[in-house]
Formats: structure tokens, sequence, C-alpha cells
């Protein structure tokens, strides 16, 4: 529990007024950044020296339906140590959750494919399933669904029961 | 004398005219034991472009767990790795009780333990065999299977279930290791071990193999970790990053094991690296054997009516455990408001859940975090500019599971 109030508190020191808001619940580090500075944000955890978060693990969202903004789009991020003493496994220095809002009208966020390959993909899933578009994305296309699939499931106003065209009728 | 066909055909001058051209391969292919569909252009049998496209697969995991209680997601866990759906089912749990910040008895996590490795041991079995089987060996494929075989049999008696375990619960596990289980486990892995030794003389150092897997499949070191690539993918490239070591869970700091590790990152170091980790994972079970052995009859289980409710037998007999366990059912165990992301080592590597609960009996969000996706991204890059032949091998240690890929 201190080792995250500890990782808290010194990427609040690096970061100042970007970050929104933190806590660490469970044993969890996080940090809330607003969305158009997430990219600049990110880029900083992942260079900065001390921090070094060289691993994006997971790139999700959440759709709070009836909360503003709507969407939060949630980056999993470590710490590898790539330099272990010989002949010893490879410890994880540590972990930080990232979390930005996204509006519903304005449902976008910066793309973060440049800082680490995964997020390509990543990216193309929550726009498959979630509807963000991510903004300088190099192939942003569906990557679960097919092009003709209409919404995004996992949006908490789809329906569960709904059929689509291509999906065929139920038995 | 007449000229043949051969001599009359024009000469080309200096290098032959190609052409590329576009193949489709998938989703359904004889040579890939995942169902995903790759667009390829070919100059000739090199690789020029190519497009994985994934989703074949793709059934609303997330979606239908947010639609049912706590415990109906674990059902859905078993079905995302048809191979190792014990580690599934702990790494959904592990991240629900880290929301209900219960800790589990001692023994049931040493069975929690056993129940991972025999996992691991069952999906790297299919890894090895069907890697053989898709380069033309049928023999090694009968090898490992008769050992994912045996593992099967075990989580059989562990559970009641060959493939789809459902084992691990919320707080506990299903059951307690059944009578005669560790005996039969001794067995079971001797034989195993022998078959593994016959594994490894027909395949290891066979030329047409080592042929196939040497020097293909590479990606820089950099590139995997800008993937995400985690398991047997990263530590065949020299990175020895293995969660029950990073960041031990379970019990996993009190065995003694060792992470195998590769120099060069290609395909046959990935095989090499998957081998190793079989028999260290025979090395883990049979050091939960003596400890299995010595606390028979301890719990298994938390306490807690609230997060794990009783046991069959005394919901039958008594009025309080017949209302506890009604109610479990019906509305579900109440998960405090928050989130949390736990994950664990599969044979893929990281396999995690990021979980947001508001309260109610049923999951907000259950977001899984898969390995085969992340490592199945930088197929492409593995491969342009290699030959046509490589892509089966390197799909092979990819080892993408479609179930997990798409969920």
């Amino acid at each position: 529990m201190a080792a995250a109030d500890e990782l808290v508190s010194r990427v609040k020191s690096l970061l100042g007024s970007d970050v929104l808001d933190s806590h660490t619940h469970v044993g969890d580090a996080t940090i809330l950044v607003p969305v158009d500075r997430a990219r600049e944000v990110l880029q900083r955890l992942r260079d900065d020296p001390g921090l070094a978060f060289n691993l994006l693990v997971d790139l999700t969202a959440v759709d709070y339906l009836g909360r503003e903004p709507r969407f939060e789009v949630v980056y999993h991020l470590a710490s590898l140590d790539l330099a272990p003493p010989a002949g010893e496994p490879c410890r994880m220095r540590h972990r930080l959750r990232v979390k930005t809002g996204v509006t519903e009208k304005r449902c976008e966020a910066d793309s973060v494919c440049a800082l680490w390959a995964a997020a390509n993909w990543f990216e193309r899933e929550v726009f498959d399933l979630y509807g963000i578009v991510f903004r300088g994305h190099p192939d942003l296309r569906r990557i679960l669904l097919y092009d003709e699939f209409q919404g995004h499931p996992l949006r908490k106003d789809y329906p569960k029961e709904r059929r689509q065209p291509l999906v065929g009728p139920r038995n | 004398m007449t000229q043949s066909a051969i001599q009359r055909a024009p000469r080309a001058k200096g290098d032959l005219h190609t052409e590329t051209q576009v193949v489709s391969m998938g989703p359904s292919h004889p040579a890939t034991h995942g169902t995903v569909k790759i667009i390829l252009e070919i100059d000739g049998e090199e690789i020029v472009e190519m497009d994985v496209q994934i989703g074949y697969l793709h059934r609303g995991f997330e979606k239908e767990c947010e639609s049912g209680t706590w415990y109906q997601a674990i059902p859905y866990t078993d079905r995302l790795n048809y191979n190792s759906a014990i580690l599934a089912n702990l790494a959904f749990c592990m991240s629900v009780e880290k929301l209900l910040g219960c800790e589990i008895p001692r023994r049931g996590q040493w069975v929690r333990t056993l129940g991972s490795e025999l996992s691991r041991m069952g999906d790297h079995l299919t890894r090895l065999g069907a890697a053989c089987l898709e380069l033309g060996a049928m023999t090694p494929f009968l090898y490992g299977i008769e050992a994912r075989e045996l593992c099967w049999d075990l989580q059989e008696m562990l559970c009641g279930a060959r493939v789809t375990s459902n084992y691990i619960r919320i707080g506990g596990i299903q059951r307690d290791v059944t009578p005669g289980f560790l005996e039969r486990l001794h067995a079971s892995l001797l034989r195993i071990e022998s078959l593994l030794v016959d594994f490894d003389k027909v395949v290891t150092s066979n030329r047409i193999f080592v042929d196939r897997f040497r020097n293909t499949g590479m990606l820089p070191l950099e590139k995997l970790l800008s993937f995400g690539v985690t398991g047997p993918m990263l530590r065949a490239a020299g990175v020895p990053l293995d969660l029950r070591k990073a960041e031990p869970y379970l019990v996993y700091d009190e065995i003694d094991f060792d992470v195998p590790v590769g120099t060069t990152g290609d395909n046959y170091d990935r095989f090499l690296v998957c081998q190793e980790e079989l028999v260290q994972s025979i090395r883990i079970m049979r050091a939960c054997v003596p400890v299995l052995e010595k606390t028979v009859g301890e719990s298994v289980n938390v306490s807690d009516p609230r997060v794990r409710w009783p046991a069959k037998e005394r919901v039958f007999g008594r009025m309080e455990e017949l209302i506890q366990q009604f109610k479990g059912v019906t509305e579900g165990i109440k998960v405090p408001v928050g989130e949390a992301y736990a994950a664990v080592e599969s044979p893929n590597g990281e396999l995690g859940f990021y979980v947001v609960s508001d309260g109610t009996g049923k999951p907000y969000k259950v977001r899984c975090r898969p390995p085969s996706f992340a490592n199945v991204a930088p197929m492409r890059e593995m491969l342009i500019g290699g030959m046509l032949a490589d892509i089966v091998p390197t799909f092979d240690m990819i080892n993408m599971i479609g179930g997990e890929c798409d969920r």
C-alpha cells in the first residue's frame, strides 16, 4: 500500500497540475489526467528515467453512462526492470493506471501508437467496441467486428439482445 | 532433330519479370490452430506485406459478463483459453478478491498453484505438439497429446471437467483435491516425464525441424517491448520476465524453480523455452505435494459466507446456510465499489483482469487483458521480408488462442 502512495506522489511531482485526481485503492496507483494532455503525460511517464514506464500493458475504456464525461480511457502502464542482477529474474518496478475522461460530444483522444506499438491494436479495439476515435492513429478501423456492424456494443446503451443483419436470425 | 519446347521458348533477358500476388490464408486453414485470416502480398515466396485479421471468435465476452452476477462470469473465463482454463479462472477471481480484500487460506493457495501448473502444462504440450503436427510430424504430436490427456485426466479428478474447468471460485476453489489425486499425480508426472524425453529425441535436434525454426520470426527486443509482448516470446529474447517471480502471487515465492531464457528470440528459442518450462512446471507440482499431504483437512475457502457460500452438504442440513447460499446464488456477492487490476503468468504471457464494481451484485466492467492479442499484433513485423513457409512455425510459437484473442 505504501509503495503505491509513494509512486503517486512521485508521479504528481513530475506532472504537477496535469494530475486532476489520484487514488491508491486496493494498492493500485491511479491518476486522472485531462484528455488533451494525456498523450504528453504518457510520454513523460515513459521517458522519465526514474519512472521509466516501458510497457503499455493494457488500454481499454469504460462507459459511465449518465455521468459527465461519459467515457474513461484507461491505460495500464508497467515499468519493467530490464537489467536485473546476473542470473536473477526481472522485477516489475511499479505499475500505474492512467485514466482520462472523454465526453460523448467530443468522443476522441490522442493516439499513443507512436509511444508504444501495442496501442495500435488496443486503440482499434476501443474504437470498435466503444466508438472512441483516436486522433493520429495510422490505421483506425474495426478489429474484432466486421466493417458493416452498426454501433459499438460495449456502450451501456447498446442492448445485449440486439441482432445485426450479418449475424443471422435467432435459432 | 527438332528442338524441345524449352529450347524454343523465348529466353528471359536479365531478371525474370515477376509480379506480386495477393493470397488469402484462413480464417480456417489446416495449418493454423487458431481462427485468423491473413491477407498476404507475396513476391514469389517472399512476404512483402501482410494484414492479420482477427475477430472470428468474438462472442461478446465482456458484454456477457456485465449482464450476470460476479460468479456467473467465471464459466465465461473458462472459454477464453481452452487449454488453460484454470489460469483464466484464477486471474479473474484474483482481481475480484483484490476488490473484496479477502485472503485465501494457505491450503487453497497451494491447490490453486497446483491447478495453475497443470493448466500451463496442458497449454505448452498443445503448443509444442501442434507445432510439430503443422510442420508435418505426426509422432511428436501424439506424444504431446498423450501427455496432455494425462493432465486433463488429472484436471477431471480435480473438478469434474476435462477442458472447461470452472474450478477457481471467488474466495477459494470449487472443492479440495479428491482422495487419490496426489497418488495419481505422482504416477502421471512420471509418465509425462518419459514422454517429454521421447518428444525431445524425435524433435529437438531433427534437422528438418531445426531448419524451419531457426532464425525465423525474430523481432528486436525493443520492438517486442513496445508491442507489450510477454511470456515465453519475451523470455526467448533473453528477458527473464515471469510474473510468478516478478510479482509473486499465490505461493510461488516459496517454491524453488527456474525461469528459462533464450538468446536470439527466434522460433527455435521459443520452442526450447516452452520445453524447459514444462520441466519447471513438473518441479513446482512436485513441491506442492508434501504441503498438501501435510495440510489435509484444512480449509481451502474463505469462511465469510458473503463471499463464498457454504458447501452443499451443510446447505442441505441447516437453515442458516441454506439462506446464505440462496442469497449468494440469486443476488450475487456484493463487491465494494472500486476498480482493480490483477494479473497472472499464463502460458502465453501476462493475463490480466481489470474489473470495475459499482456495488451492485453485477460487474460494471470486466476487461480481460489477453496475452494472445498483444502477441499476435507484432506478427506482421515479424514476418515481412520472410518466407511464406515461416508463417506456420511463427504462428505456432505465438500460440494464438482465438477464444482469448477475440473474446
